[in-house]
């Protein structure tokens, strides 16, 4: 217990060692001082942050929830479909694949143009005459749920073939054996890997700027080019980063916890 | 299902099957009277396993016919979801569905096959699970069952759906040795209340008091069936014969 205490004092001290000296070389560096006051003057992050803030949340926030809602039940059904059996299930299971091979393949910025730009223009009611908004959501939706659906597939094949059986042989159809026995278990382990794309596409928002939507980052653009001051950007990547951080901690629980279990052997 | 026929559950007929080039089962032909219990032994890859599963519809047979309760369950186009409502069948592996208590991996097949209502299901999964000593279980999860535990557990499972047959395949052979006469005793508390099984089992002793008949399977054949008495006591076969002495070599008869 003594040397678990020892542990922390002698981390605590080092860390913070490690920081002064770290502070203390970048504020002398040549050069911080210009930094400093295009990067992280006060008085800037504060003018910045109102507006850079209020774009992330209407805008890039608000087009990720609804991404990651859509990216979740699309790339299940991709990844479903991908999995069906027998061969009267081909063609949908070609379908599947091209879609997943394609849009693996497809530049996310390439494909926001090809949507934001290209299908106002198709004249197409439902598809024609969206917002810009709306175009994002659906473009990040596309290319982000073959990534998930892959992620679903490897968890759906991870699900022992003798589940299935067993579902099956108690009168289960396909269909409800694998909604009732092979997804559950399926879902339960991709939930780590999932988050992980969530990740991606959290940051991936930012992309929407190029098709000039209004987001934190187009904000914090037209505040560089007003104020000649670099703070916006600043503030902009503090929200993306902050708002992922949650994430990538849950992610690591997730893991720690999986990896415990399938160490002791129970969690079959 | 038109309900026995003549006495007979099942009836196998010329039942060919392989996987690829290897040809597993070369000519079944077996017939299951109401109440019988069948115990199928034989040596490893002898085809034990792809029999039952052929007569599960788990595995498609290349030829012949199977019929259960009069009707062909090998003809094209049977719905196969119907068929297997009245086979039960446990497998070697224990295969609860893990993310499931005791209970629900129970009521699953009766409430989304059969349409029972949950309030139904449950209770006569408890009336089964307390019959086999298994009741203050209900509410646990597979992994913290021993393996005797979950085996009885998944004999249950398939008791739900009320089958008119059982099908055993070596249900005790990934049990340690002490965990092996609770499931076996439940196998033989079955065979009191008349259920039909066909067991395959590499446990002699077992097959000897349980089985009305043994079925000695040899390359994908039946090559010798009868009483156990007369398997165990004086096999006409040779390899029979020579399968059976090994067995007692390995002190398991
Ligand atoms: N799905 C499969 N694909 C290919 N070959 C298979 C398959 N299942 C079984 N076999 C082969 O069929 C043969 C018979 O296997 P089976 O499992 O029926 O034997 P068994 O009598 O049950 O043996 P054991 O006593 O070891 O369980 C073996 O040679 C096995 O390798
Ligand atoms: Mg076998």
């Amino acid at each position: 217990m003594l040397g678990g205490r020892r542990a922390v004092w002698v981390s605590a001290v080092s860390t913070l060692a490690f920081f002064v000296v770290i502070v203390v070389l970048v504020a002398n560096a040549p050069g911080a001082d210009v930094v400093r006051r295009g990067f992280f003057a006060p008085e800037h992050l504060r003018g910045a942050f109102p507006d850079v803030a209020v774009k992330f949340f209407l805008v890039n926030a608000q087009m990720f929830l609804m991404a990651e809602v859509l990216v979740l039940i699309f790339g299940l059904l991709l990844a479903v479909l991908r999995s069906l059996p027998g061969p009267v299930m081909f063609p949908l299971r070609l379908v599947a694949i091209a879609y997943i091979d394609f849009f693996r393949g497809m530049p996310l910025l390439l494909w926001l143009f090809i949507v934001a730009f290209g299908f106002p223009g198709l004249g197409i009611r439902g598809i024609s005459g969206l917002s810009q908004f709306s175009y994002g959501v659906i473009a990040l939706t596309m290319v982000y749920s073959a990534y998930v659906a892959e992620v679903y597939r490897a968890g759906i094949e991870s699900v022992h073939e003798s589940q299935t059986s067993a579902a099956r042989s108690l009168g289960l159809s396909s269909g409800k054996a694998l909604r009732f026995v092979v997804l559950p278990q399926a879902i339960r382990r991709v939930i780590p890997p999932l988050l992980n794309d969530f990740i991606g596409l959290q940051k991936d928002t930012a992309l929407v700027a190029a098709i000039g939507l209004v987001d934190a980052v187009r904000t914090a653009q037209g505040y560089s080019t007003t104020h000649f001051n670099f703070a916006g950007y600043v503030v902009a990547a503090i929200l993306f980063v902050a708002i992922t951080i949650p994430l990538a901690r849950l992610t690591d629980v997730l893991l720690a916890r999986q990896q415990r279990r399938t160490q002791a052997g129970g969690g079959r | 299902m038109s309900g026995v026929v003549n006495g007979e559950v099942l009836r196998l007929e010329k039942v060919h099957k392989s996987f690829g080039k290897l040809e597993v089962l070369k000519g079944i032909d077996l017939s299951v009277a109401d109440h019988e219990v069948i115990c199928l032994i034989g040596a490893s890859g002898s085809g034990k396993s792809t029999m039952l599963k052929c007569v599960n519809l788990l595995e498609p047979v290349n030829s012949g016919r199977i019929v259960v309760e009069g009707e062909e369950i090998t003809a094209p186009g049977v719905d196969v979801n119907r068929i297997r409502r009245h086979i039960g069948i446990v497998f070697q592996a224990f295969n609860l569905f893990p993310h499931m208590t005791v209970m629900r991996n129970i009521t699953l097949a009766p409430t989304e096959v059969l349409g029972h209502s949950k309030k139904r299901a449950q209770s006569e999964a408890e009336e089964l699970l307390r019959r086999f000593g298994l009741l203050d279980k209900k509410d646990e999860y597979p992994d913290r069952l021993s393996g005797g535990q979950q085996q009885r557990v998944a004999i249950v499972r398939a008791l739900a759906m009320n089958p008119d047959i059982m099908l055993f395949d070596e249900v005790t052979s990934a049990l340690d040795p002490e965990l092996v006469a609770e499931v076996l005793n439940v196998i033989r508390g079955l065979a009191e209340t008349g259920m039909t099984m066909v067991i395959a089992t590499h446990e002699m002793g077992f097959a000897r008091d349980i089985a009305n008949r043994i079925c000695f399977l040899d390359a994908g054949r039946i090559l010798e069936e009868g009483p156990p008495e007369q398997i165990f006591s004086s096999p006409r076969e040779e390899r029979t014969q020579r399968f059976l002495q090994r067995i007692i070599e390995a002190g398991r008869l």
